[in-house]
């Protein structure tokens, strides 16, 4: 009897904590694992220099974020979501459906991709997309026909690269930074090939042409990596000849370790990927559900605080961490001062 | 039939002394599955001291800091420009304010030291020092205002570039292509620990602090997740443990034979043997979607985890109750006790030791789990406000000691992976204590018939 009691009470206890949490007082973000260290870097110094309780930021990748983003409006749902790609159509529809109408879109910098294996590894120092499409493709164009990827090490397309086994670790499907690599990397070297222009001679419409040239070989020389670039970063160090597909920032502080080769020529540094040199960059962003400002304590003050020059401009932390500041910063702070909601200046 | 056999093949002479080839091949046959078995336990101790080494070795560097002496000129011009020493007005100057006035404090430090260097102001101290001094600054002067104007002595913590050159994980090979730290600063730090300005000590902050930024692995600590496992490890005990030793009394002591209890009982064993990480998809459903309670708080990880934890102490409780004898059940009811006066007077206490030591390994394995955390929002950058009291304690977002070091795993800055085996280590510690106390539990109190 005394455990039923007791188990009673502590389900009521449960109850009664459960509606005393109705107001809840700290922001909550979640999303893109690329923007995650930025936003715990912005949360912690809103924590120590306002008076509201630090924001908790987790992470899951864009999609993950924007889903939960996206499920309605609400105490139990969050407050913003990261994201390393801009919201997709589809995406925008979801949250309309579930009652998230005003959405204001903040970009807070860019982000360059790299392409990085072993220090002490094969000579991986220069790429064009091109050898990237060759060597990860699931067909290529091979004496004007398209078959099947037959190149097993780099050399057989390229003399200028070492001559080992392909060995790619790029990130899955969930991740922001495989839509970039496809797009800036694959098609591009889809397009560079002939490969592209190839299949449409072939018959396929443009849309499907691309599909193709997007589509990575499954026979084991690219391996998709769902997790984190930590696990991107274990691959290349137990595999000399690996290549991984890396955030600038996560390379900068892991110069130890990894090599960066170019892509088209162009080293990445935050100032080329700064004056659009560097081919594979892409913008970061984070979404804010307008109807929580003034219900959720602190929000816009957190909003504001990132998009600060003091935090997200040339100087500040964010991009001491290896973000790339946004030249149109100015207009991204207004946007959020004004609270400048998605759609309404088309 | 019987001559004709023992005349054909004459039975092969035995000796009691010397060993015949049968017997032989018998013996060497026993002699090589105790070596198999030495063979076997041999793997298993030196893969754990693989383990230990190199948990030992890979961790215990983070329970030591690098930390910097420095005094810092509060300057009233910059922290207090209208001279009223108001906390309120204060709180204006940002950490970025603070920023500069250790970076000079540090680079006039240097210059009084007559230390020879390259660099040529403040700016240029900015990669020996931690980003969490301007914070710990700013606290002490709004806590105490009357300090601008004065010059205090700050015990800051170095960045952790320098944590690492001291420790030897950063070395001048390994910056070379580093943009946070020159050589230049590394001669600085030689020359600043020559003389003890710069110094390694004990990190009580490990144990205490809460998590921290990627750009400051040198501030990050356990103590807010790990009050975050305790809050959850009270949720699992105070509904894990009633819950499990009520049903399991009823199971064994009073329900019928029967196809339903069977049933009962076959589920019980599966949901042991389900992978935590659904447990998680079930809370996530029915806790945060359906009963819309708080993400990322304990309450919802306990809940799930105890939701985990309850085939467990379900299963142990039942076989303890098992062990004891009927007789004791028979005498109580022969002098007349009731059904439930047998269970809980005579049964019961003598099931107790094995019960708590079932509770206590299930409660050792709820908190060693990530898997379920991840999918209620218990892993990210969460663990960094200590909770105001009882009830934000079990409300207010928090992670816990194994998701922690999971997302210090993770992290970009080489410094994060010597706190995650810190993490470990500590993890490892409360998991023996545990496991000391279920056995000394079990040797005390333990009753054989």
């Amino acid at each position: 009897m005394q455990s039923v009691k007791l188990a009673a009470s502590a389900l009521a206890i449960a109850a009664v904590s459960a509606s005393a949490a109705a107001a809840r007082d700290n922001v909550q973000v979640a999303g893109s694992s690329t923007v995650l260290p930025y936003a715990s870097i912005v949360a912690e110094a809103f924590g120590e220099n306002f008076d509201f309780p630090t924001p908790v930021v987790e992470s899951g990748g864009s999609s993950a974020g924007l889903k939960r983003f996206c499920e309605g409006v609400g105490e139990n749902t969050i407050d913003i979501a990261n994201a390393s790609r801009a919201i997709r159509e589809k995406e925008i529809k979801a949250c309309a459906d579930a009652g998230v109408t005003d959405i204001i879109e903040v970009r807070i910098g860019y982000d360059g991709i790299v392409f990085a294996s072993q220090k002490t590894g094969p000579e991986f120092t220069a790429f064009e997309p091109a050898d990237i499409y060759n060597a990860l493709a699931a067909e290529v164009l091979v004496d004007g026909e398209m078959t099947a990827n037959p190149y097993t090490t780099w050399a057989e397309f390229n003399g200028d690269l070492p001559d080992v086994e392909i060995a790619a670790f790029i990130p899955g499907t969930k991740h922001g930074t495989r839509e970039v690599f496809e797009e800036k990397v694959l098609l591009q070297g889809c397009e560079d090939t002939g490969a592209m222009e190839a299949m449409m001679a072939g018959g396929m419409s443009e849309d499907d042409a691309e599909g193709a040239c997007m589509a990575v070989r499954t026979d084991g020389k690219s391996v998709d990596i769902d997790g984190d670039y930590t696990e991107t970063l274990a691959r290349i160090d137990s595999n000399p000849n690996g290549i991984g597909v890396f955030g600038l920032a996560f390379y900068e502080n892991n110069t130890d370790k990894l090599k960066v080769a170019t892509m088209g020529g162009v080293q990445p540094t935050t100032e080329s990927i700064a004056a659009g040199e560097y081919p594979v960059s892409r913008p970061l962003f984070f979404y804010i559900k307008k109807a929580h400002i003034g219900v959720i304590p602190g929000l816009k003050e957190y909003a504001e605080f990132f998009v600060a020059d003091e935090i997200a401009g040339p100087d500040g932390p964010l991009a001491n961490y290896g973000l790339v500041s946004d030249p149109e910063l100015a207009e991204t702070q207004s946007k959020v001062a004004d609270e400048e909601v998605m759609g309404s200046n088309m | 039939m019987t001559d004709a056999t023992s005349q054909g093949a004459a039975r092969p002479r035995t000796s009691l002394t010397a060993a015949d080839k049968r017997t032989q091949r018998r013996n060497a046959a026993e002699k090589r599955f105790r070596l198999y078995g030495l063979a076997a336990i041999g793997a298993g101790m030196f893969f754990l001291v693989v383990l230990l080494s190199s948990i030992i070795g890979n961790g215990i560097g983070a329970f030591q800091q690098t930390f910097i002496e420095v005094p810092v000129y509060l300057d009233p011009a910059k922290l207090d420009k209208n001279g009223n020493r108001d906390p309120a007005e204060m709180a204006k100057v940002s950490t970025f304010g603070y920023n500069p006035l250790i970076q000079d404090s540090l680079y006039q430090l240097v210059q009084d030291k007559g230390i020879a260097t390259e660099y040529e102001d403040g700016g240029d101290m900015k990669a020996l020092i931690s980003a969490s001094a301007a914070a710990q600054l700013r606290d002490r002067v709004l806590a105490n205002p009357d300090l601008v104007g004065e010059t205090v002595e700050f015990e800051i913590l170095a960045a952790s570039r320098v944590d690492g050159y001291l420790k030897d994980r950063v070395t001048r090979d390994s910056i070379t292509e580093d943009k946070n730290i020159d050589a230049g600063h590394l001669d600085l730090v030689d020359a600043l620990l020559e003389d003890g300005t710069v110094h390694k000590s004990f990190n009580l902050a490990f144990i205490t602090g809460s998590d921290a930024s990627e750009s400051r692995p040198e501030q990050a600590g356990l103590g807010v997740s790990m009050l975050g496992s305790l809050f959850m490890m009270l949720v699992v005990l105070f509904l894990a443990l009633p819950i499990g030793v009520a049903a399991s009394i009823y199971l064994e002591e009073f329900a019928p034979q029967n196809k339903f209890t069977d049933f009962i009982e076959v589920n019980i064993s599966n949901l042991a043997a389900v992978p935590s990480i659904v447990f998680g998809i079930l809370g996530l459903a029915a806790f945060i979607q359906f009963a819309h309670l708080p993400q990322s708080a304990p309450l919802v990880g306990g809940l799930t985890l105890t939701l985990m934890t309850l085939p467990t102490i379900v299963i142990s409780t039942r076989a303890s109750l098992k062990a004891v004898p009927p007789s004791i059940r028979d005498a109580a009811l022969g002098v007349g006790a009731s059904k439930m006066q047998s269970v809980f007077h005579h049964v019961l206490p003598l099931a107790m030791p094995g019960i708590l030591t079932g509770t206590i390994i299930g409660l050792a394995q709820a908190l060693g789990e990530t898997a379920p955390l991840l999918l209620i929002g218990m892993v990210g950058y969460i663990a960094t406000n200590y909770p105001d009291g009882i009830i934000s304690g079990f409300m207010s977002p928090n992670s816990a000691m194994p998701a922690q070091i999971y997302e210090w795993a993770k992290r970009a800055d080489p410094a994060y992976y010597e706190r995650a085996w810190g993490g470990i280590i500590i993890l490892l510690v409360f998991l023996l204590v545990m496991n000391v106390i279920a056995i000394v539990l079990r040797r005390k109190f333990e009753r054989r018939w």
